[in-house]
């Protein structure tokens, strides 16, 4: 409090010794993220042109979502890591109130009950908030603690990391939930959680593992069984799967070329533009493709992980690093979920899949981060 | 938050954040070369395998079944089509709930009990997903209509067409012609499965079975790429398939017709034959079916029907009955009797009504039951005189019978290019010893004369044994199909293998039977006069009547006395025109009573189908030139 208040002060006096100040830095936006993002989404809409099957209606669509998400961002970006922090608490007792919503009024799409009608025929997904509002509440929560963190917050913020993800695993939506619960677990090990507790936890997901088999909807059990083996079920749960990794097969080196992908544009490939669209991608533009790509996404990973390392409290410290690693989770499980290394579980690929919310959150996400950028004050470094 | 402060130490904090923030981002890298590594392994190491796996989730290889060859009788009557056939189909993945699509179309269309049963076992069969599943085939008009107006409201539910044969004429050519039908495992490995690939039909009887190879044509094949919706994307490489050839029969529809009119509702048959080439004119084996029955597969109580039927309709009479030829043989037995020098033309014989050998006291009876007096050969053919007979053959002994008759195609098969055709017996004490392993006695000379007893033909022996005797000699071999259409080019067939013709020292013997079987028709005395009423030519015939049943000795044969099965069989030969033979006829009807005026007027019949539209034309060109 005592720090906000002097730092309120300051800037009434005028910022005379700022650093040299770009356009982009007045409004709050950080270029080289900025940069990054605008090269990953261009790649993504020429991707997703081919994986709808050319249809330019569809990327339409996403760029409209596209340009409300950046409107997102830079509202995002334009509000301080302070207010960040001091609405956290509040955010997040509204974000698990909405939950219980879901459960108890929510609507049901695709056999999964995440909606929460609004007035006017819209409907919201308060699960996708969470992402953000999950991280903000265990980085407040330990920012206040001595860090590395003592047993009672460890147990404290796994508390708080684990009711917002079952409320989320049980309507049932497996992809977010495990995206909450790694961007909480990533705000305790950046805090510094000792190495025995992480190796402790380690050892543990082995019965809770085990236990989690028997908690699980049929379809979901089916999904890890056909991960393990997508051939006992060829036309069936294992389709997905076998046709995403000859779809990726059979781009090879150099690919077959943009809008040639026969996996893509036969219909042989499902959700082609929303989950599976590296498949799309692997298919027409092949390893050099997505080894493209995956050095885009660490260069913006890079980027978040330098703007937490340079963040001046731990808050921003702890929520732009596991903004950062969320996103990284987002990569990692759709790239190895469609090239067969893990279970399917409904993670877009950021800022290429189509689709609607997760994109804005994404970009909500980007906005903290480059709030956190650039609302560092000099005096303090 | 009411707790005391906490102390922080925030460079001790910073730097632990900067630690762990460098950890993960190594675990990002390591992470990350993870992804590559696998996607690594996929695309370049795993290459090959995939994109073959790609391209043969594309590309498929479709055969093309090649369209089957048409019939036709000898002036282009279409006797046997291809038609198109409309099946329903589902396409499960589209249908949503199976039980409700098919119970919507069962509200819409006939399905029967087992229908939804076989549908269901086929859809679990491995298959690709998006494939249409047939549902009921042999869809009607009717059907048709109310299915296609009711399409939109059934997801997943298409009408399929393919052609398949049909028989315009239905049963009239069903034991000629024969029929396709659903080809079966074991014909499958008779036939390259791979020019099968596509077919779903393979020829069962008759011609259609005879000639498959020529008729079923070469398969084609189209390289296609396919969505996973199984719906063709693009056709890729096409090659077509060969339509079969098209028959053209020596069949004469209208004949064919005057047949099968002529017979009614009797059982029996009736072949025409041309003595100058072979050619088959009619064939009619009564009652038949409709041979379209099978081509999409009978039902199991029509079959059923058919084949427990007392008149035997599946059974093709004309060349797997076996009948006693009776007396259509003796115009035969006569030439035999005078070339071996037993009898001659001139010779008489005095008949009071039986016959006897020495040392039996068994009467061997004449059909006239006090005689026909002073009997000569011609006469005794025109009244078909069986003491005469009996004496000759007595005379002739059965060897010589045998092997008079022998060449004329009596108890070998004639070859016809039609299956399943039965020999027939012509009996030789060589024959008894070999399958009776008894000796020949002289009594079953006597009958064997008159055509009955062991002897046996079929309607197509008669057939042709009567283009013989009208050829004078000159053998043919009989034959269903005249010439092959490839490709609009019509070419004969190869004249098939013949007997030898039979050489008389005397052809003039030849002119004398021929004449005895003209007076059977044409004078007033012959057996078969009422038959030349109104004739506009000089036909030549003989009458027979088969025993079917031995009556006792002193016992006379009284036709409303016994049953019909046990009725005699009425057969008739005959050519004509006499002097230069265009068609020769054989007709048998079962227990049909007397020859000459049961079978005989199914003779005149074809013979005046085939003959008058040719005397007509004939003489058409002078009588239009006389107009006044």
């Amino acid at each position: 409090m005592i720090r906000n208040d002097f730092q309120r002060q300051f800037r009434s006096h005028g910022s005379p010794v700022t650093r040299r100040t770009s356009l982009l830095q007045a409004v709050h936006l950080d270029a080289s993220l900025l940069g990054g993002v605008f090269l990953l989404l261009t790649a993504g809409l020429f991707v997703l042109y081919s994986a709808s099957g050319e249809s330019m209606p569809m990327v339409m669509r996403q760029l409209t979502r596209i340009v409300i998400g950046l409107v997102v961002m830079m509202v995002m970006a334009q509000i301080s890591p302070s207010s960040y922090k001091r609405w956290s608490p509040w955010l997040y007792v509204i974000g698990i109130g909405l939950l219980i919503g879901v459960l108890v009024l929510g609507t049901q799409a695709k056999g999964a009950q995440r909606w929460l009608p609004l007035p006017g025929g819209t409907r919201f997904q308060p699960s996708e908030v969470m992402k953000l509002i999950v991280p903000m509440m265990v980085s407040w929560y330990l920012a206040e603690r001595a860090l590395p963190p003592q047993w009672k917050p460890v147990v404290a913020s796994c508390i708080l990391i684990l009711i917002p993800t079952l409320l989320i695993a049980k309507q049932p939506d497996l992809g977010t939930s495990l995206l909450i619960a790694s961007s909480g677990i990533f705000a305790l090990f950046l805090s510094g959680l000792r190495w025995r507790v992480i190796g402790g936890f380690a050892v543990s997901l082995i019965p809770i593992a085990t236990g989690a088999w028997f908690l699980m909807r049929d379809y979901q059990k089916q999904r890890v069984l056909t991960f393990l083996d997508p051939e006992r079920d060829p036309w069936g749960t294992g389709w997905n799967i076998i046709q995403s990794k000859t779809a990726i097969g059979s781009g090879g080196l150099n690919g077959k070329g943009w809008l040639n992908g026969t996996q893509a544009h036969l219909d042989f490939l499902p959700e082609s533009h929303t989950d599976f669209i590296i498949a799309v991608l692997a298919e027409e533009f092949g390893l050099v493709g997505v080894c493209t790509l995956l050095i885009l996404y660490f260069a913006i990973i890079g980027r978040g992980i330098y703007i937490a390392m340079n963040a001046q409290d731990t808050y921003s410290r702890l929520l732009a690093g596991s903004i950062t690693l969320t996103f990284f989770v987002y990569i990692f499980v759709n790239i190895g979920m469609v090239s067969g290394l893990l279970p399917v579980v409904g993670v877009p690929l950021p800022f290429v899949s189509y689709g609607g919310t997760s994109i804005v959150t994404l970009f909500a996400g980007f906005g903290i981060l480059m709030s956190v950028q650039t609302h560092r004050k000099l005096l303090s470094r | 938050m009411a707790k005391p402060a906490t102390f922080k130490d925030h460079y001790r904090e910073t730097r632990i954040f900067r630690f762990r923030a460098l950890v993960a981002t190594v675990i990002v890298l390591v992470a990350m070369l993870i992804l590559v590594i696998r996607l690594f392994y996929l695309q370049i190491y795993q290459h090959e395998t995939y994109r073959t796996k790609a391209d043969s989730n594309r590309i498929s290889k479709h055969p093309i079944a090649p369209n089957r060859g048409l019939i036709f009788d000898r002036n282009g009557v279409l006797l046997a089509d291809n038609q198109p056939t409309y099946s329903v189909s589902i396409i499960k993945e589209l249908a949503g709930d199976i039980d409700q699509t098919i119970e919507s179309i069962g509200n819409l269309i006939t399905l029967k009990e087992g229908t939804a049963k076989r549908f269901k076992k086929r859809l679990s069969q491995r298959r690709r997903p998006f494939s249409e599943v047939p549902l009921r085939y042999r869809l009607n008009e009717e059907e048709i209509a109310k299915l296609s107006v009711n399409l939109h409201n059934m997801p997943g539910v298409s009408i399929e067409a393919s052609l398949v044969r049909s028989y315009p004429h239905k049963s009239a050519l069903a034991h000629t012609i024969g029929y396709v039908g659903r080809i079966n495992e074991r014909e499958l490995k008779k036939v390259n499965a791979n020019n099968y690939s596509a077919t779903e039909h393979i020829g069962k009887t008759g011609v259609e079975r005879f000639y498959e190879n020529q008729l079923h044509g070469q398969v084609g094949f189209q390289t296609v790429e396919t969505n996973a919706r199984g719906k063709i994307t693009r056709v890729l490489d096409r090659e077509a398939p060969t339509p079969g050839d098209n028959l053209h029969l020596y069949l004469d529809w209208a004949t064919q017709q005057a047949a099968i009119k002529a017979i009614g509702d009797r059982r029996g048959a009736a072949i025409a034959i041309d003595p100058n080439t072979g050619g088959i004119l009619a064939f009619a084996s009564m009652p038949a079916f409709d041979a379209n029955l099978f081509v999409t597969g009978i039902d199991y109580k029509s079959y059923k029907d058919l084949q427990e039927s007392r008149a035997r309709p599946l059974f093709n009479r004309g060349i797997q009955g076996q009948y006693p030829p009776g007396s259509t043989i003796k115009p035969i037995v006569a030439i035999a009797g005078v070339e071996k020098g037993t009898t001659n033309w001139e010779r008489t014989i005095y008949d009071p009504g039986w016959y006897k050998l020495e040392n039996d006291d068994h009467l061997y009876r004449d059909w006239k039951k006090y005689g026909h007096g002073m009997v000569n050969l011609s006469k005794a053919i025109m009244r078909s005189c069986d003491t005469y007979f009996y004496e000759l053959a007595h005379n002739l002994g059965i060897d010589n019978i045998h092997d008079f008759m022998a060449p004329f195609g009596f108890g070998t098969r004639t070859n016809i290019d039609l299956v399943s055709e039965k020999p027939g017996i012509l009996p030789s004490r060589f024959w008894k010893k070999a399958t009776k392993s008894q000796p020949w006695y002289p009594g079953e000379t006597l009958i064997a004369g008159i055509g009955q007893g062991y002897m046996l033909a079929t309607p197509l022996q008669l057939a042709v044994s009567t283009a013989v005797l009208a050829n004078r000699g000159k053998n043919i071999a009989p034959r269903m199909v005249q010439s092959i259409e490839t490709d609009g080019y019509i070419e004969d067939l190869p004249t098939p293998e013949k007997s030898n013709d039979i050489v008389l020292t005397d052809p003039l013997n030849w002119t004398k039977a021929i004449a005895s079987m003209e007076k059977v028709v044409h004078n007033p005395r012959g057996t078969a006069y009422k038959l030349s009423k109104g004739i506009q030519y000089k036909m030549a015939g003989k009458s027979g009547t088969a025993q079917v049943f031995t009556i006792k000795q002193d016992e006379k044969y009284d036709a409303s006395k016994i049953s019909e099965w046990h009725r005699d069989h009425a057969l008739f030969i005959a050519f004509a025109p006499i002097e230069n033979p265009k068609i020769a006829v054989a007709v048998i009807i079962e227990n049909g009573g007397g020859g000459g005026t049961n079978a005989g007027p199914v003779a005149r019949a074809m013979i005046d189908a085939y003959l008058l539209p040719q005397l007509a034309n004939a003489n058409a060109t002078p009588s239009s030139q006389e107009k006044p």
